[in-house]
């Protein structure tokens, strides 16, 4: 067997795309964050739980509904989004006016209902939900096996990401949403609705949660506990990346994956806490973050 | 405090059988203390309290002069709020038995302080070893199971059938790297030959990338060195790379029927794993759990459940015996008399505290051999109680001279 | 105190009720002093009697959580930084004096020095690099070392991994008195607690909290008329976590053992949610919310998540109709700061 530095070259491999995948989590998630960030200046710690319910709304629509895994990565995301919505117009608009450290901890008393909730629901054993049949398998590509699904993974986040990053950048929609990062009461002089502005967005960035969810409901198990941990690492690498720009949100999160699934291959005992050293060390060396506007 | 309450009815029923012993009662007070919330809910959980009262019943202790109580409570597998209750249950309550009490982290707290104020701890649901090793008590019994019969069980039994190469997947933690400590020992002392292992972070969530590097090894058995979720998990993603149906066998080091009633046969088919206690073994086995699911929405009984039915029974007729509830003397009584039911045959409890009783080595069914919602394990192999739990000797227990 | 200068201020403080700020800041003076004298008398008095008439176990965990919240809100309401990894310090000072005392075989009160030495030199380390970011990144990048600090509990072989240290031995105070006996015991965790709070009032009522207040209440203000910001806040988070430290310390050696819960990301949240609710920026508050946060645990023990559910509740409740807490509301009720 081939191998580099002494590791199997099936294991390096194996581990850079294990990396991979979790990078297309960290970053799906952590561009949510960022998008919410930008136009409500709120950090969102009810992410982690919204991810959850992204993973445990597919499970239900298909346990309940018998409604499959392709119709679900679109149902499951407006969901979790509406329901997303709706909290952001009863409760999160409430403090807008307030120093925004009460947003973060008026969501992360909704992440503590929420997963309380689901837990007394559904236990903690957590539930399984099938690979749809069409990725199922994998294919060998000479020097490693991929497993199609986790390809799938791969795949559909970039494209989400991209198709985010070009909504935002490049569209009048996006360019609404920019001015009203920058500036809303110009904006809303201008005739346009910002507060529906608000609404739609966190809207938007919960439903990216939720998307991530549903894919991760059939590699992962579908537990209550499954986002909360997950959040914490998303958080070091949203202040890795910064939240000043959509692309590096994307480009920090796939990196930070790649890093710790190398990480895994030649020193796994670190595996759980490299990311949190990176972020240490970026914040002595260039402390706004990587990509970060702000000081 | 006041935690739920499960007042017995037994008070009542003894009153109306108008029982001879009327005048000299023996009041005890029963508590269990386990998880009813979170990962080992479905395992201990509601299950184990009914399993407490269907002992009390089975023993007709009412008849008998003995007026039980049975208590419960959620340790929330944090050994400081399981250490809370256990102390206030001691010193305020009255309660003479904590019962169940998995986590291992929470039994080991509620063996101290049941030491420290003389009472009784039967324990089912917790794996650790120590319970009966380094950390025993005069005051502790530890009924169901350990990890070193775990690791012993799968781990001789597999070589046995001809598992003879192993390749772990480790969690990255104490308790994952003490599982294949244990397993390596026995697989090797078998003449069985380990591999290789691979440890995964803990909580770990993908494990494609271990578990091909196991496949590639080209081990007969892959052991599973991790619990709960890890677990799952690892069983779930290995079935989507086909590692069972390539030959390999996969052994859970730390599985209960749950896990497996959980992920289903289709993914779990072919998974081999020890256990104390399975439903569907004999007609004692059998006509306890019907019981047991009629009042368990119709979920059988775990070998945990299973434990703690055997323990109160045994405590019972201990205090029948002693016609007290002296902890000293009932538990010098535990130990002197054979334990016999119907769930784990004859045994004994030795000096350490250890419950001695065969266990079993099962295959989890494919789909298709399977007949209904619970038939799910086939037996492969008896481990002979003489043969299942560590010796005497080794564990390291000072009550051992 | 002007809104303006809160937004400046980058978000870096809390807005805590401009009353109590207002009054505490001109109100050095002994009317909010005999009154403050008056309260700490009658703690005093409370904790004397309270052993007779509740259980004592559940009374010393009750004031390690008191001292805990008490420390954090040194940090939060004085000096207006939101860490949301305070149970770095609880925690990793727990598994140290428990080691210490356990395997070390130290006097209770030299394993609790161990620890709150670990957590002030976590403190250290930590603070150093969060208050590099203000606002929104000092919680994450707190709560993010306070995960790191998880895994290294959870990995390390001193803590035992899951199971934790068990068994810690209480011994004798000084290598005198016998702390096995849960009233001499009681006692010494009351004294050890009443001096921390005492400590705690010492400091926010010094030149230094002065600043601290100055410095939370605006920033930019404070660094032009020359005061080193960075520094102040680095101290006060060095010293709120050390404080943390002796409550963490404290809190092994009276529960007898050290675990993963007390670094867990949710203790965290536990304290901020006890100091919220309370009031934060009041010197009684946090241990009024302490008390009610650990009774609710105590006593839904039995009812599992629902726990979590109602503490979310709680928390929700709190920030969208509750923002001064509890005693926070008695101070705007009495206009006295409390």
């Amino acid at each position: 067997m081939a191998e580099i530095f002494g590791i199997p070259a099936a294991a390096l491999y194996g581990q850079l795309l294990l990396g991979f995948i979790n990078g297309a989590f960290y970053a799906t998630l952590s561009l949510g964050l960022a998008v919410i960030f930008g136009l409500l200046n709120i950090i969102n710690f009810t992410h982690g739980a919204q991810y959850m319910m992204g993973a445990f709304v597919g499970w239900m629509l298909l346990t309940y509904l018998g409604i499959g895994y392709w119709p679900a990565l679109i149902l499951a995301p407006i969901i979790v989004g509406v329901v997303g919505m709706v909290i952001e117009r009863l409760l999160i608009s409430r403090l807008y006016k307030l120093d925004h450290l009460y947003g973060l901890l008026l969501t992360f008393g909704l992440a503590l209902i929420i997963e309380g909730l689901f837990r007394n629901g559904y236990g903690v054993s957590g539930m399984s939900y099938a690979i749809p049949a069409e990725l199922s398998g994998g294919v060998n590509l000479g020097f490693m096996f991929l497993p199609l699904y986790r390809g799938w993974v791969v795949l559909a986040s970039l494209v989400v990401c991209l198709g985010t990053w070009f909504m935002i950048e490049k569209t009048r929609l996006g360019a609404y949403l920019r001015a009203a990062t920058e500036n809303p009461t110009l904006v809303q002089a201008f005739g346009i609705n910002v507060p529906l502005l608000v609404t739609l967005t966190y809207g938007f960035g919960v439903a990216l949660a939720g998307f991530a969810g549903v894919l991760a409901a059939p590699i992962y198990a579908v537990n209550p506990m499954m986002g909360s941990n997950l959040i914490i690492v998303v958080f070091a690498v949203v202040v890795i990346g910064g939240m000043g720009s959509i692309l590096g949100a994307v480009v920090t999160g796939f990196a930070l994956g790649l890093i710790e699934g190398l990480t895994k291959v030649f020193y796994p005992e670190a595996a759980a806490t490299v990311i949190f050293i990176i972020m240490a060390i970026v914040l002595l060396v260039k402390p706004a973050g990587l990509f970060g506007r702000e000081a | 405090m006041k935690l739920s309450k499960l007042l017995m009815a037994v008070s009542a029923a003894a009153l109306l059988s108008g029982g001879a012993f009327a005048q000299d009662k023996i009041d005890v007070k029963l508590g269990v203390l386990n998880d009813r919330s979170g990962t080992y809910a479905d395992l201990s959980g509601e299950g184990s309290v009914i399993a407490a009262q269907m002992a009390v019943e089975d023993f007709k202790a009412a008849d008998k002069g003995i007026n039980v109580e049975i208590v419960s409570a959620d340790h929330q597998n944090k050994p400081d709020i399981g250490s809370s209750i256990a102390r206030q249950w001691y010193d305020q309550d009255g309660v003479d038995v904590i019962l169940d009490v998995p986590t291992s982290s929470v039994a080991l707290a509620v063996a101290d302080i049941t030491k420290e104020k003389n009472k009784i701890f039967m324990d089912s649901g917790a794996g650790s070893s120590d319970l009966t090793g380094k950390a025993c008590s005069p005051n502790t019994v530890h009924w169901t199971y350990d990890t070193w019969a775990l690791a012993n069980g799968t781990g001789s039994a597999m070589v046995k059938a001809g598992g003879d190469t192993w390749f772990f997947l480790t969690a990255d933690y104490a308790f994952g790297h003490a599982l294949e400590r244990d397993t390596a020992a026995v697989v090797e002392k078998a003449g069985g030959k380990v591999l290789g292992s691979v440890r995964h972070p803990f909580p770990g969530q993908d494990f494609s990338s271990f578990l091909l590097q196991a496949q590639s090894s080209g081990a007969k058995v892959i052991g599973l060195a991790n619990a709960g979720a890890d677990t799952t998990n690892a069983i779930k993603q290995a079935s989507e790379f086909g590692i069972v149906q390539g030959g390999q066998k996969l052994a859970g080091l730390l599985t209960f029927v749950t896990d497996v009633k959980a992920l289903g046969l289709q993914t779990a088919q072919g998974l081999v794993l020890t256990e104390a206690f399975y439903w569907d073994q004999n007609e004692g086995t059998r006509e306890f759990s019907k019981r047991f699911a009629e009042r368990h929405g119709g979920a059988m009984p775990t070998m945990v459940h299973a434990g703690v039915y055997a323990s109160v029974l045994h405590y019972l007729k201990a205090v029948e015996a002693t016609k007290g509830k002296d902890a000293t003397a009932v538990m010098a009584k535990m130990k002197e008399m054979p334990t016999d039911d119907p769930l784990f045959g004859q045994g004994e409890i030795r000096v350490d505290g250890r419950h001695v009783h065969n266990m079993y080595l099962f295959e989890v069914k494919k789909p298709e051999e399977s007949t209904g919602d619970w038939d799910l394990y086939k037996t492969v192999a008896t481990i002979p109680a003489a043969e299942a739990f560590r010796p005497l000797a080794d564990g390291g227990c000072n009550l051992v001279k | 105190m002007s809104d303006e200068a809160e937004s400046v201020g980058a978000g870096a403080t809390l807005d805590v009720e401009p009353v109590g700020a207002e009054a505490i800041l001109s109100d050095r003076a002994a009317r909010g002093k005999s009154l403050h004298m008056a309260i700490f008398a009658g703690l005093a008095v409370l904790l004397l009697i309270a052993p007779f008439l509740m259980y004592p176990f559940f009374l010393m965990k009750l004031l390690c959580f008191a001292l805990f919240a008490s420390a954090f809100n040194l940090l939060l309401g004085y000096g207006g930084l939101l860490s949301f990894g305070h149970a770095a310090y609880f925690g990793m000072a727990s598994y140290v004096s428990a080691h210490a005392a356990k395997v070390w075989g130290l006097s209770p009160e030299l394993a609790i020095l161990a620890g709150m030495v670990t957590a002030a030199g976590l403190g250290l380390l930590f603070g150093a690099l969060a208050i590099r970011r203000q606002g929104i990144y000092f919680a994450m990048v707190t709560l993010a070392f306070a995960q790191m600090i998880y895994f290294f509990a959870l990995q390390a072989p001193f803590t035992g991994g899951e199971d934790g240290i068990q068994g810690v031995p209480r011994g004798h105070l000084f290598g005198i008195i016998d702390l096995s006996n849960a009233m001499t015991f009681y006692y010494v965790v009351a004294v050890v607690f009443l001096l921390g709070i005492l400590l705690i009032y010492r400091i926010i009522h010094s030149p230094f909290g002065q600043v601290l207040k100055a410095i939370r209440d605006n920033e930019p203000r404070a660094i032009s008329l020359g005061y080193r910001a960075d520094h102040y806040k680095l101290a006060v988070f060095v010293l709120s976590a050390t404080l943390s430290g002796l409550a963490g310390g404290m809190k092994a050696i009276v529960v007898q053992l050290a675990s993963l819960t007390d670094v867990y990301w949710a203790m965290s949240g536990e304290v901020v949610l006890m100091t919220l609710l309370g009031g934060m920026g009041t010197i009684f508050g946090p241990m009024v919310g302490a008390a009610i946060i650990i009774t609710m645990q105590n006593y839904l023990a039995s009812l599992g998540a629902w726990v979590t559910v109602a503490q979310g509740v709680v928390f929700v409740v709190a920030v969208l109709m509750f923002r001064e807490g509890i005693v926070g509301v008695v101070s705007k009720w009495l206009k006295k700061p409390l």
